[in-house]
């Protein structure tokens, strides 16, 4: 079978600094990898530690207070309310919120690394 | 249900099946992923991944688990459709960029080492031997449902058709009939919940709040296919066809007292009305309250619940056949975006098995007593409907059903062949061929010679193997630089031998009694932990064997397309 890589440029503009800085792997070029990779593990983490608290916390909850589990919503008690439905479009929301921050990491990244050498940066 | 309806449906759908796999075949001029990568929309793709990924534990696994035991089993589609937001989060857009289009050429691109290669395969191949298992084993349970064939002819049915079609060529990548599948799945269940929900209203809308277990509602007569083994706990006046603990009777009555009672294959027992149904020897009995309240009724249910959830959430991203998927999006952006769809798509499947599985409580409880609980999405139309509208509903689901193994099972086999091809035998296409058969083959001997089992628990039994030895692989492969090669052999190997061993003593004897039963039928939480604690420690007891090209990858894993940098020149192997 044939496999496509990522879609990547046809052409490969000149390099701007900080893209040559990161092509080489100089100190500078590292720091920006970690700087970029550190915000989108942050927002990952951040992500699944609201993640884990819910679905740790859920049965807990049952567990320790079981009139929580008595209670009803329109004749259906509430364990099945929520983890037979309302869970299901907040995942939904949770992804498309990461989506949206990820990109936004991923953009201002590209904005520091790629933008044109200004004339201060010029030696 | 009617043999000749649900028979049509079965065969629609097989003899769909093979025709577009044969007219994929003809049209296979460049490659479906080439094409698809450029053309196919996110909700496209994500209905194809959605289409593969619905398998038959979620469509009649989840429905006949909680009809089983109630309200702790929701947790089971909610990690389903949760592991693909921890994927989203954790491993998505890097796992896309990688441009790894198995999970052992991920190993191999992140470690640059053909160990870690081999062992990946290998566990990929295992994984998806515990994958199929269950989808030939429910096949037969179909297929005996509908015409009453004896239970192999299911999985060999299924067997069949996946190898013709993943030999022929079609339904390979084919992402239109992936995403048709879902859509197919979901009006399946759905169309036919519409009418149960309206039967349902119609007989006054009874609810589940009684405080005994589930009773006869009339005087009803259970075919019982498989010899089972039940506790009755009072004693009851039957009327038996067939054997009961050694006896034969001819329409005889009977009184069964308290205790355990064996039923021989192909009897059938008539109850009275109100009689209380008779569970199966292994199966807890509960009230209705304690079944519609969570961690009720069952020993160690927390720790049950907790290891499900664990296995759930973090095995999705291991599984053989998601990954492959993710190379018909264009990029890695495009990755996430179709992920949050997949979520959404998943979501809205998963709102209707559970009120199947509440409806088989109140109309087919039966099921507890045969042990067929998750024949209960097929039996319900039938039961509650009737007449000719129940067995065209009856026929929906059914096709349904079919649909779910053939999409499933070929999503996987075509995965697993790739992998057996290039990385345990030479590679090329006789070597595919032969992939395909191995991989088919084995889990077909499984499911006749292994005894039946609930198939969304085998399936779970996958995700804690998935999830003890890819989960860390991954994860710490796309965010941790210090992972060596070590690290990650002994990280997969322990997980792996941890999960296999507690999955081999599941399956082939059944769980032992108490703790240690709980803790083996559910490896995940004490499993996973030890990988990960497994990978991290050796790799940094190894620091000089971090992989030299680290830096790159992290390049490769991490930046937006839009960049241009160098992302290194690994490219995976083609098959």
């Amino acid at each position: 079978m044939l496999v496509t890589g990522p879609r990547t440029r046809a052409v490969r503009r000149p390099s701007y600094p900080v893209t040559r800085e990161i092509d080489e792997q100089t100190r500078l070029g590292e720091a920006y990898m970690r700087s970029l990779l550190r915000a989108q593990l942050r927002l990952a983490v951040g992500l699944c530690l609201v993640l884990a608290a819910v679905v740790v916390g859920l049965p807990l909850l049952f567990a320790v207070f079981p009139e929580f589990s008595e209670k009803t919503v329109l004749g259906i008690p509430l364990p099945w309310v929520v983890l037979g439905g309302l869970i299901y479009p907040w995942f939904v929301v949770c992804g498309w919120w990461y989506v949206r921050q990820a990109e936004r990491n991923e953009d201002d990244f590209a904005e520091l690394v790629d933008r044109p050498p200004s004339p201060d940066d010029a030696p | 249900m009617n043999t000749a309806y649900g028979l049509a449906g079965v065969l629609l759908v097989v003899v769909a099946t093979v025709l577009i796999g044969v007219i994929g075949r003809i049209s296979r001029t460049t490659s479906d992923f080439y094409v698809a990568s450029r053309t196919v929309t996110p909700l496209r793709n994500a209905s194809a991944i959605g289409g593969e990924y619905l398998s038959a534990a979620s469509f009649l696994g989840i429905a006949g688990l909680i009809l089983a035991y109630g309200a702790d089993m929701l947790w089971l589609p909610v990690g389903w459709t949760g592991g693909y937001l921890i994927l989203l989060v954790l491993v998505s857009a890097p796992l896309r960029r990688s441009g790894a289009y198995t999970l052992p050429d991920f190993a191999e691109a992140r470690l640059e080492s053909m160990a870690v290669r081999r062992v990946a395969s290998i566990l990929v191949v295992l994984i998806s031997w515990l994958y199929l298992l269950p989808q030939f084993q429910s096949a037969g349970l179909v297929l005996r449902t509908v015409t009453g064939a004896p239970v192999w002819t299911g999985g060999v049915l299924v067997a069949v058709v996946v190898a013709v079609n993943v030999l022929v060529g079609g339904m390979r990548s084919v992402t239109l009939v992936q995403a048709f599948q879902y859509w197919m799945k979901l009006t399946a269940l759905a169309v036919p919940l519409v009418f149960l929900l309206l039967a349902w209203r119609y007989d006054g809308a009874p609810g589940l709040a009684a405080d005994t277990p589930p009773q006869f509602a009339e005087r009803t007569t259970v075919s019982v296919g498989l010899a089972v083994t039940v506790d009755v706990v009072d004693p009851v006046q039957v009327v038996v066809d067939g054997r009961v603990d050694g006896q034969p009777y001819e329409n005889g009555p009977l009184t069964l007292g308290p205790g355990r009672h064996h039923i021989a294959q192909n009897t059938s027992v008539t109850f009275p009305a109100g009689a209380e149904v008779p569970h199966v020897s292994d199966r807890p009995a509960t009230t209705d309250r304690q079944w519609a309240m969570p961690l009720d009724g069952h020993p160690h249910s927390l720790y049950a619940t907790y290891s499900l959830i664990l296995a759930t959430f973090l095995g999705t991203m291991g599984l053989p056949h998601v990954l492959v998927r993710f190379y018909t999006n264009p990029d890695g952006r495009a990755a996430r975006r179709t992920t949050v769809m997949v979520l959404s798509l998943l979501g809205a499947f998963y709102l209707l098995p559970a009120v199947y599985g509440a409806l088989g409580r109140l109309y087919t409880p039966e099921l507890l007593m045969t042990g067929r609980a998750d024949a209960v999405v097929l039996t319900l139309p039938g039961r509650l409907i009737g007449g000719v509208g129940g067995d065209l509903l009856g026929a929906l689901v059914t096709g349904g059903a079919v649909a779910a193994f053939l999409s499933t099972s070929s999503g996987i086999t075509v995965s697993v062949a790739g992998v057996i091809a290039q990385d345990i035998l030479r590679g090329g296409v006789r070597s595919f061929r032969a992939g395909t058969l191995l991989a088919l083959v084995v889990p077909l001997a499984l499911a006749i010679a292994a005894r039946a089992l609930p198939v969304a628990d085998v399936v779970g039994l996958a995700f804690a193997v998935a999830a003890s030895t890819f989960c860390p692989l991954l994860v710490l492969g796309v965010w941790w630089r210090r992972l060596t090669v070590p690290g990650a052999l002994a990280g997969l190997i322990a997980g792996g031998v941890l999960a296999g061993t507690a999955v081999i003593v599941t399956i082939a004897a059944g769980p032992p009694e108490g703790l240690l039963g709980a803790l083996l039928a559910e490896p995940a939480a004490w499993s996973v932990p030890t990988a990960f604690a497994t990978m991290i420690v050796v790799s940094l007891c190894t620091p000089g064997r971090v992989p030299r090209g680290v830096a790159r990858m992290m390049v490769r894993l991490h930046t937006p397309e839009s960049l241009a940098v160098d992302r290194g020149t690994w490219r995976p192997k083609r098959v």
